[in-house]
């Protein structure tokens, strides 16, 4: 509820707010997302599955999003940014996945 | 594969780090204890499920000081980063909405192929504009070439209707006068008159009767004296004073009317007079019915 609540009023106040993103952050920003999403899934597992750690989730939140950030930059910084970026969504998809199979093994029993 | 999913970024320590409770010792199972309804249940259900039965005692056993800590700082920091990333999430959303941000957010072959189009796009445009502006052209060319062609033609109807005496006129001019003695005037009179002033240069005649007929003097008016005195002028009858108004040039046509043994002494003769004036501009008004020819047709 408190994790709902907070990622609620973070939508809020960039709604509110409605900031431009710098360009230098351009490129970072949907992967730390994207990566920032496959924390919190696993996050919920984790909670499902009873073995959540609040030092855990924040130290793979953060370096979740920190990885995928560099990544991208080291890949920009060889020129193959696209490919490189790609081939992070791709596996950080594959984890929201498995994340989501394990939620739903977890809340179905199927 | 999947115990590396289950957690989030710690694949191995998940199993060693449920049972030791050496770090911190007190809420290391269930650090969270939510106030919400919902992960209670689901609580219930893992408790079901794994060995669950330490869980509620370890919680119970936690002190309230300690448990008070932990939320606040790891709790503030889960806090900060989920709102973080609901921002950022917006953020990104927001951004993407927009085309320029999308443009500048792109990669440079894909600005590269959006140029390429658009050059190529730009190419046809032009050669769309440029056939467009030589049809303009074109049409304003013809449209130009039309417009004069009608107004000289408008320009000519003028001309010549003023000649055939179909349109009225006005210019600088004379009247003349004829105050007729005792035996009153010929048409031989008023011909020789109309015809000194047409050699004078007149180029619009009208001649009025006392009686306030008109007529407009053409290149077929024909003159006959008529049985009580009167003047038929083009199958009208005018009696009383007659007056001839002239558009031309005033002094030739005073001139022609002056010289010897012409319309003024002819008249003085007969005992009439003649008075020209010249008022400066004079308006020819009558009008003169032009019939189609029958026979004549425009040659060649």
């Amino acid at each position: 509820m408190f994790a709902v609540l907070a990622l609620v009023v973070g939508v809020v106040l960039g709604a509110i707010f409605e900031p431009s993103v710098p360009l230098a952050l351009q490129p970072y920003l949907p992967i730390a997302v994207v990566a920032a999403l496959d924390a919190v899934f696993g996050g919920i597992r984790a909670k499902l599955d009873g073995i959540f750690d609040d030092k855990q989730f924040v130290v793979s939140f953060v370096s979740n999003v920190l990885v995928a950030a560099l990544i991208v930059f080291l890949g920009d910084k060889l020129g193959v940014g696209s490919q490189l970026s790609t081939g992070v969504v791709v596996v950080l998809g594959v984890r929201i996945f498995g994340n989501v199979a394990g939620i739903r093994r977890r809340l179905f029993r199927a | 594969m999947t115990h590396q999913d289950t957690g989030v970024g710690w694949p191995e320590e998940h199993h060693p780090a449920k049972p030791e409770p050496s770090p911190e010792p007190s809420p290391q199972p269930e650090p969270l204890s939510e106030p919400s309804a919902e992960p209670v249940e689901w609580d219930v259900d893992a408790a079901g499920d794994a060995a669950g039965d330490a869980e509620p005692a370890l919680e119970k056993a936690a002190p309230a000081p300690h448990r008070q800590r932990r939320i606040s700082v790891a709790g503030a920091a889960i806090g900060l980063l989920l709102v973080l990333l609901g921002f950022a999430f917006v953020v990104q959303l927001r951004s993407r909405a927009s085309d320029e941000q999308q443009l500048s957010s792109a990669r440079p072959e894909d600005l590269v192929r959006i140029l390429s189009d658009l050059d190529a796009r730009k190419d046809r445009l032009s050669q769309e504009i440029s056939q467009l502006q030589t049809t303009q052209q074109q049409l304003a060319a013809g449209s130009q070439g039309r417009q004069a062609a009608l107004d000289a033609a408008a320009k000519r109807a003028r001309d010549l209707g003023i000649l055939a005496g179909t349109l009225p006129a006005q210019g600088p001019g004379i009247q003349v006068q004829f105050l007729p003695g005792g035996q009153g005037l010929k048409s031989a009179v008023i011909l020789d008159a109309v015809q000194e002033l047409r050699d004078a240069g007149a180029e619009a005649l009208e001649l009025d009767g006392g009686n306030g007929t008109t007529v407009r003097i053409v290149a077929s008016s024909w003159f006959v004296d008529a049985g009580g005195g009167g003047l038929e002028v083009d199958g009208q009858l005018l009696t009383g004073q007659y007056a001839l108004t002239a558009i031309g040039d005033p002094q030739t046509m005073r001139t022609a009317l002056n010289i010897p043994g012409g319309v003024v002494d002819r008249v003085h003769n007969a005992g009439g007079n003649v008075i020209v004036n010249e008022p400066g501009t004079v308006r020819v008004t009558a009008l003169h019915q032009a019939g189609t020819p029958h026979y004549a047709r425009p040659a060649g």
